[in-house]
């Protein structure tokens, strides 16, 4: 019996207890599924980079635009809103009025630069539950123009009042003490790590958009100078203006769409800790647990994944992740990604847009996975389209590896 | 870094006390057992309110260490400088800071010792055993 058969018994006056019973454990036995409850009909980027002539406002407003004309949508189909956003006093009020919507659903959940990938999975439950039809994510950052650091401020209060006398900076020491565990507990080497960073930035060489494309050898990379080690300069991701934006819609609106609807077909969720002395295993992030839940939703294997778009704040974060959704035993991380395996024409495409570290980081990366997984799966990445590409996982990790939304998104 | 005040609060104050006393203070749940850091008004793990205050001995072994050499402006002077993680005996873990610029690996084993922190306050940092 499925969701609306279990409304059918609910209205039916006559229903019999045995009815009702069958509908209450579908109702509440478990979490109804939210495959394809909403496919997604447009994603688009602002100008990235260094944007100086822009605000956050004008930088969502221009991706918002973009993003509802690759949908073939107006302003006025609108009727859901969800944003993150570490800027202005309600982030939410404000983009919202300036853009005249007045939305029936709205959405601020800010668990760092993965709350993009928590907010289609809440779009795609208020659609379900008919709360909305047609939902936009937004992002907006001018953080590199306006060098706005509040990322990097050490904060003293409640539980950080604990860390605050050692000077770990934020966030890259906390990625670099995740990295230091797995080197010894695994033998993890930097070379791996860098090799990472390499094929990243020759994805990027094939994306005009992307931030820095000149070629980069795994000798740059350790020489680039330490951070906090074992993390060097070019382990992190950049510091870049930005904004992006994706249109979620209902099963019957994508029906009506010109572009081949890329349907959600898993996500799940996962909160583990706020700062990195509270994370139970450094070498497991909480991708496991949303992981599982985005491939059990799915109904589908990692082999048959075509293209992985994980966020890559760090090089680490990447390794950490791969292993925790399962792509990789425990330890086998780095050997994973080392040699080319995730570059162009290398077996395991990754972030193929040349991710956080090498096409754009405006401080919550986690929109611009949305947008090339979309642009893969319809085939209009040009010279670093994945061929034949069906099925795709994007997988937003924020905060210090504190939150992670996996989802798996697919063609029809 | 102005923000780098006294934190006075109901969770920390008896912290920083002991460590001004040369204690290293946590909290222990009479429900579960559990022990507890940062200390807090609730037991994370089991949900009992009020868990009791313990003393550790001070007596561990680091589960994660980095060496710091771009360091926050207020830190800038000191890098680089080594942040430790480190898994008390009395199974907890808390971050602290690392005394010297010796050597240091997962796995070693580490002592508290108390020296005043940035903003002058007495904070818990570790030694090699």
């Amino acid at each position: 019996m499925d969701f609306c058969a279990c409304l059918e018994i609910i209205r039916n006056v006559e229903r019999t207890a045995e009815s009702q019973a069958e509908c209450a454990a579908v109702l509440w036995g478990k979490s109804l599924s939210l495959k394809k409850a909403c496919a997604i009909a447009g994603v688009a980027e602002s100008r990235l980079g260094v944007v100086p002539d822009s605000t956050v406002l004008t930088l969502q407003a221009e991706a918002f635009a973009a993003a509802l004309a690759d949908a073939g949508l107006e302003k006025s189909d609108v009727d859901g809103v969800l944003v993150s956003g570490a800027w202005g006093r309600l982030p939410q009020l404000q983009i919202c009025e300036y853009l005249g919507i007045q939305p029936k659903y709205a959405d601020s959940t800010s668990v760092g630069g993965a709350s993009f990938e928590f907010h289609l999975g809440h779009a795609a439950a208020a659609i379900q539950a008919r709360l909305c039809k047609v939902a936009v994510i937004l992002y907006g950052s001018t953080q590199r123009s306006k060098q706005d650091k509040y990322i990097f401020q050490i904060r003293n209060d409640l539980g950080y009042q604990y860390e605050a006398p050692y000077g770990l900076p934020t966030p890259v020491g906390a990625y670099a003490l995740a990295a230091s565990r797995h080197f010894a507990e695994y033998g993890t080497t930097s070379e791996q790590l860098a090799d990472l960073a390499v094929s990243t930035r020759a994805w990027a060489g094939l994306n005009p958009k992307a931030y820095r494309r000149d070629p980069l050898t795994r000798d740059e990379v350790l020489d680039s100078g330490m951070i906090a080690s074992p993390l060097h300069r070019l382990d992190c991701c950049l510091f870049t203006d930005g904004g992006g934006a994706v249109v979620v819609v209902s099963p019957d609106v994508a029906k009506t769409l010109d572009k081949p609807p890329v349907w959600l077909l898993g996500q799940g969720e996962s909160l583990s800790h706020a700062q990195i002395s509270e994370m139970p295993d450094l070498t497991v992030t909480p991708a496991s647990e949303s992981g599982k839940r985005a491939f059990e939703m799915a109904g589908v294997s990692h082999d048959q994944i075509d293209v992985t778009e994980i966020y890559d704040s760090f090089t680490i974060t990447v390794l950490l992740t791969l292993e925790s959704l399962g792509f990789c035993k425990p330890g086998e991380g780095g050997a994973f990604l080392a040699n080319g395996r995730t570059g162009p024409g290398g077996e395991f495409p990754l972030n193929t847009n040349g991710g956080g570290l090498s096409y754009c980081h405006p401080g919550q990366y986690g929109i611009f996975l949305i947008i090339e997984a979309v642009r893969q799966l319809r085939g209009e990445c040009d010279a670093r389209q994945v061929a034949d590409a069906v099925l795709a996982l994007i997988s937003g990790t924020g905060g210090v590896l504190s939150s992670n939304s996996t989802c798996i998104l697919g063609l029809e | 870094m102005a923000e780098e005040t006294q934190a006075i609060d109901p969770d920390g104050d008896p912290y920083w006390r002991g460590a001004a006393e040369g204690e290293l203070r946590y909290r222990k749940c009479g429900a579960c057992d559990a022990s507890i850091f940062y200390p807090r008004s609730i037991c994370p793990k089991c949900g009992a309110t009020d868990p009791d205050w313990a003393v550790s001995k001070g007596e561990g072994s680091v589960y994660a260490c980095s060496t710091v050499h771009r360091a926050p402006p207020a830190f800038a002077d000191n890098a680089p400088y080594t942040v430790l993680l480190v898994d008390l005996d009395e199974g907890f873990r808390m971050m602290g800071g690392l005394v010297g610029t010796e050597a240091i690996a997962v796995g070693d084993r580490v002592t508290v010792t108390f020296q005043d922190g940035p903003n002058g306050r007495p904070a818990p940092y570790f030694t090699p055993a």
